[in-house]
């Protein structure tokens, strides 16, 4: 083991900079569940943070777009955003290259991955630590999938970067949490920015609760796109997270939030 | 057509604060750099955020250009609706308009 935790987490901009316009009662009790996944991963004794992020064109872009990335730096600025936009203000967090370089030659035993020795952190990464590691206090790892827009790599790929980001995480001697962020069913950033499928969203958590790598992968580009969205590209992520821990999954908490243009959710898988 | 080079305009534009001091300047010259369409130069320097969006431009690039330009959330969101409902639907790119004129899903 070196794989201490495996969670996934929801990461809209709206979380944070729209924190104003949303209801108390559903806002409040989403950072509470936050919150105890911080507190989760710091009971769990985690050094290092692994996040599996799809980000949105901040650092990787059309001319020359990875499926899989790997941040092989000893410290990443962020936010990219305006911070006054995003209301979590610029920071530098700290890396390990030596410890990326190890992860990353582990994972490209099956996997094939971009590496990166410079990246600037977007919302898809500052909302998570802006709950896990208020303070920079663990080493961090960014990883990427891209899934933003096709051609996308496929679901059981996404399970097969999980695996070997287990594997990796095994063979190190740091203690490592790990955390799959990315939407659910949303239609981000366009006028459909508040639409949520929930009906989509609890069946695909049910799947992903189950860990079962045939029913969390059973879903076509074209399924998703049409019930989850563009944003539903993302369960790619939380697939990788799922894939990690091996085991089932918990959900600490799913609600709709409109106006963080997303289903929320907090969930944590078993280490097996 | 060229949304590749409409959007790697925005793109650059969003992580690069020298091309954004640039743009400030003579947003024209920086539009100069790339191939753009008549219409697509149009919306950009405009700047027509619902043009941009019919146009196929990413949300993901295209809020922060409309946050760039000091264009408030709700107005973002009512930009693109009032784009479709006068260029008509979107041309290209990932999306489609799945939500009527006058819903507002999320409240704004």
């Amino acid at each position: 083991m070196t794989l201490v935790f495996s969670g996934i987490c929801s990461h809209g901009p709206g979380i944070t900079g729209r924190a104003d316009m949303a209801p108390p009662e559903l806002r409040d009790p989403y950072y509470a569940a936050y919150r105890g996944m911080r507190d989760a991963i710091r009971a769990a004794g985690a050094e290092v943070l692994i996040v599996v992020a799809a980000e949105h064109f901040a650092n990787f872009f059309m001319d020359n777009m990875p499926a899989y990335a790997i941040g092989a730096a000893d410290h990443y600025d962020g936010p990219i955003e305006d911070p006054e936009w995003l209301r979590i203000p610029r920071q530098r967090m700290r890396g390990d290259a030596e410890l990326s370089r190890r992860l990353i030659a582990e994972v490209q035993q099956t996997v094939d991955v971009a590496y990166a020795e410079e990246w600037k952190f977007d919302h898809g990464i500052m909302v998570p630590l802006h709950f896990l590691d208020p303070d920079n206090e663990l080493t961090v790892i960014p990883a990427n999938i891209n899934c933003q827009g096709p051609p996308l790599t496929p679901l059981h790929r996404a399970y097969a970067f999980g695996r070997a980001l287990r594997r990796a995480a095994d063979k190190v001697p740091q203690r490592i949490a790990l955390v799959g962020t990315g939407g659910i069913s949303h239609w981000p950033c366009t006028p459909d920015s508040g639409r949520i499928n929930e009906a989509w969203d609890r069946e695909f958590l049910a799947r992903w609760a189950s860990g079962d790598e045939a029913r969390m992968t059973a879903y076509t580009d074209a399924e998703t796109y049409a019930d989850g969205g563009q944003g539903g590209y993302e369960i790619r992520t939380l697939i990788a997270a799922a894939a990690a821990a091996g085991g089932k999954g918990h959900i600490d908490f799913y609600q709709p939030i409109p106006i963080f243009s997303t289903g929320c959710v907090i969930g944590r898988s078993e280490i097996v | 057509m060229s949304l590749y080079q409409l959007q790697k305009l925005l793109y650059q534009l969003n992580r690069d604060p020298a091309l954004q001091a640039d743009f400030i300047t003579d947003a024209t010259a920086v539009a100069d750099r790339y191939e753009l369409t008549d219409e697509e130069r149009r919306a950009v320097l405009e700047p027509d955020i619902g043009l941009l969006y019919v146009l196929g431009v990413n949300g993901q690039i295209l809020m922060h250009f409309a946050a760039f330009m000091r264009i408030e959330w709700a107005d973002y969101l009512q930009r693109m609706r009032d784009g479709v409902r006068q260029h008509g639907p979107i041309r290209a790119g990932v999306y489609a308009m799945t939500t009527g004129y006058d819903d507002k899903v999320a409240g704004v």
